[in-house]
């Protein structure tokens, strides 16, 4: 059954996510059920180990979903070649890329792949979308520079400006605002969230900043333990969601701030 | 940044370079040829002496395409794998190629007694040597192919190419073992590499597997792009990673299998070449890496060659040992003058 709705772009029904082996499947998480629209920013919170990563591995299409489904414009993700799929969805990836050789400019217009042609020469279409990239994660000056000169925060405006030069109508990011100081963690969501608004593309991407997402998302994905939620932040607040996401007597939610304390 | 402009420079000036080598390794020699005499061979007018036209046509010229050839393909060969397997130490052989081929030429050789003294020595022709090797090194191809269609990990392919090699030094030397001096000079000898005494036929075929396999490498360059991120950015971008890796191991198995099989195991220059053009452009871009490894690698060759036969004297020394002894330290001095590797 596909969704019927126009405006939902990313769809799960009763997805589990984990691996399988020989023995059997070793379930991560499962019941997972959200939809997300068109230009919505989508935060991704949960524990450490909690499955969020294999979530985003299984929506990218870079492992198989062990059950349910997953619909992307209202068409099962499995019916997608990886051509197909490299139109629609783009990803940043925690891991840095193997190269670190090559130019700013050389590494976005890679994202440019899937429109090139069989020897990836770039046509004036490709340099467009490379510079509106550039500009759009304020990178244009350091187009001539080295990936291996650039800061953690830099290089990671870098990838998302190669996501953007892929110009899919999704992205999604693996923890954006790992190894970033805080003022760069709050940049990368801010260009995250103005992303979403004026280019209407999705995003979704899984964090640990769990204040800066209730702050800028627009909805959130919580994985807890047995059950994940998926909804505004205010009202996942309401619903005391937040709550179970760690050991109680370590580290507490507070509602009435939006934030974790740490117990005494 | 280097814009296309000057790279289309620097590549034409590498190319006239490489054509003023390869006339000077023409002329020099044993016999040394005076250049006027080349050219007027080349027209057809044929050289004043006789024995300079032979000399020419059918000794140095086969060798200084070979060489060409040789340099050129290991050195896209070792380009092809340290960027498939993310390997700064990945060389055209790592996936056993040459191994495959010291076995069956060990096999031809140290095993040519088994055959009996006539049949022996027909055994032992040029061709039979080369036939030996190739089949050698087809038969680990096949075997890294059929992994490839089964694993995914391609740091597996290289650690299981690593053991086909092992496996098949370890048969050569039990078969050393029980031969005798001759036959494992013999072997030693074609373990030295040697690119004089090809027959036309030779570099007839060798310029077809070396089309074939550069070919299949253009035809990679994007691919080989999109690898430099990893393979799961690769992925994403809709690469297909095992047809991908498929045609890269294809490639580099013909052009590195088929140059074993005429010059025998020259290793250095397929992972050495790219390392000094990485150095040298500073890019990991393979549409500019692929052609200046190309025009490197020949002149290389070319370069190790004209030493390798000494001029003014009646000896030849094994190229395999030229190659390193002139590109390592070119290497080193890059290295440390750069401080820094360029990977």
């Amino acid at each position: 059954m596909a969704p019927e709705e126009k405006n939902i772009i990313l769809q799960t029904q009763n997805l589990a996510v984990g691996y399988a082996n020989k023995k059997g499947n070793s379930v991560v998480a499962q019941e997972i059920n959200f939809s997300i629209e068109k230009g919505e920013l989508v935060g991704l919170v949960g524990a450490n180990g909690i499955g969020k990563s294999t979530l985003l591995r299984t929506l990218t299409g870079m492992q198989t979903a062990l059950n349910g489904e997953v619909f992307l414009n209202g068409k099962n993700l499995k019916e997608y070649s990886s051509f197909q799929l490299a139109t629609q969805l783009s990803v940043v990836l925690t891991e840095a890329p193997s190269s670190k050789n090559l130019s700013v400019l050389e590494m976005i217009s890679l994202g440019r792949q899937p429109y090139t042609n069989w020897i990836g020469s770039l046509t004036e279409e490709d340099k467009k979308a490379v510079n509106l990239a550039l500009e759009a994660t304020e990178t244009t000056a350091l187009a001539q520079r080295k990936c291996f000169e650039l800061s953690d925060g830099q290089m990671q405006r870098v990838a998302i400006a190669r996501a953007l030069a892929q110009d899919t109508p999704i992205i999604i990011l693996d923890e954006p605002t790992t190894h970033l100081d805080i003022y760069h963690r709050a940049y990368v969501l801010k260009l995250l969230k103005k992303l979403a608004s004026e280019t209407q593309k999705t995003i979704f991407f899984s964090t640990h900043e769990i204040d800066l997402a209730i702050q800028l998302t627009d909805k959130l994905l919580v994985m807890a333990k047995d059950e994940t939620y998926f909804g505004e932040p205010c009202k996942l607040i309401e619903a005391g969601r937040f709550d179970t996401l760690f050991p109680k007597e370590t580290i507490d939610f507070d509602g009435k701030i939006g934030r974790f304390v740490i117990k005494n | 940044m280097q814009t296309a402009q000057t790279y289309r420079l620097h590549f034409t000036v590498l190319f006239l370079v490489l054509v003023a080598v390869f006339l000077v390794n023409l002329s020099v020699g044993s016999v040394s040829i005076p250049l006027n005499e080349i050219f007027s061979a080349f027209i057809g007018k044929g050289a004043s002496k006789e024995t300079w036209q032979y000399i020419l046509m059918d000794y140095r010229l086969p060798k200084a395409i070979t060489a060409m050839l040789a340099g050129g393909g290991l050195a896209i060969s070792g380009l092809l794998m340290q960027t498939l397997f993310r390997n700064p130490l990945a060389g055209p052989f790592v996936l056993g190629l040459s191994s495959g081929a010291s076995l069956g030429v060990a096999i031809l050789i140290l095993g040519a007694s088994a055959f009996g003294g006539f049949f022996g020595t027909i055994l032992l022709s040029q061709w039979s040597l080369v036939i030996a090797s190739a089949l050698g090194s087809f038969l680990v191809l096949l075997a890294v192919l059929a992994v490839t269609f089964k694993i995914k990990d391609t740091m597996a392919i290289l650690i299981i190419g690593l053991m086909f090699g092992s496996v098949t030094t370890a048969v050569v030397s039990v078969l050393s073992y029980f031969s005798n001096a001759e036959q494992l000079q013999q072997y030693i000898f074609w373990s030295f590499g040697s690119l004089g005494n090809q027959s036309w036929q030779g570099v007839l075929i060798l310029g077809i597997c070396f089309v074939i396999g550069l070919v299949l490498s253009v035809f990679s360059s994007k691919s080989l792009n999109a690898l430099l991120l990893g393979e799961n950015y690769a992925k994403s971008m809709g690469l297909h990673i095992k047809r991908a890796t498929f045609i890269i191991i294809l490639a580099t198995s013909i052009l590195a299998g088929s140059i074993t099989a005429f010059v025998g195991p020259i290793a250095f220059v397929g992972l050495a070449v790219p390392h000094l053009v990485r150095q040298f452009y500073k890019t990991s871009n393979h549409l500019v890496l692929l052609p200046a490894v190309l025009l490197c690698g020949s002149l290389l060759m070319l370069i190790c060659d004209t030493v390798a036969q000494l001029p003014f004297s009646e000896f030849t020394l094994p190229i395999n040992a030229i190659t390193s002894l002139i590109g390592a330290p070119v290497v080193i001095w890059l290295l440390v003058r750069k401080r820094k590797l360029f990977f």
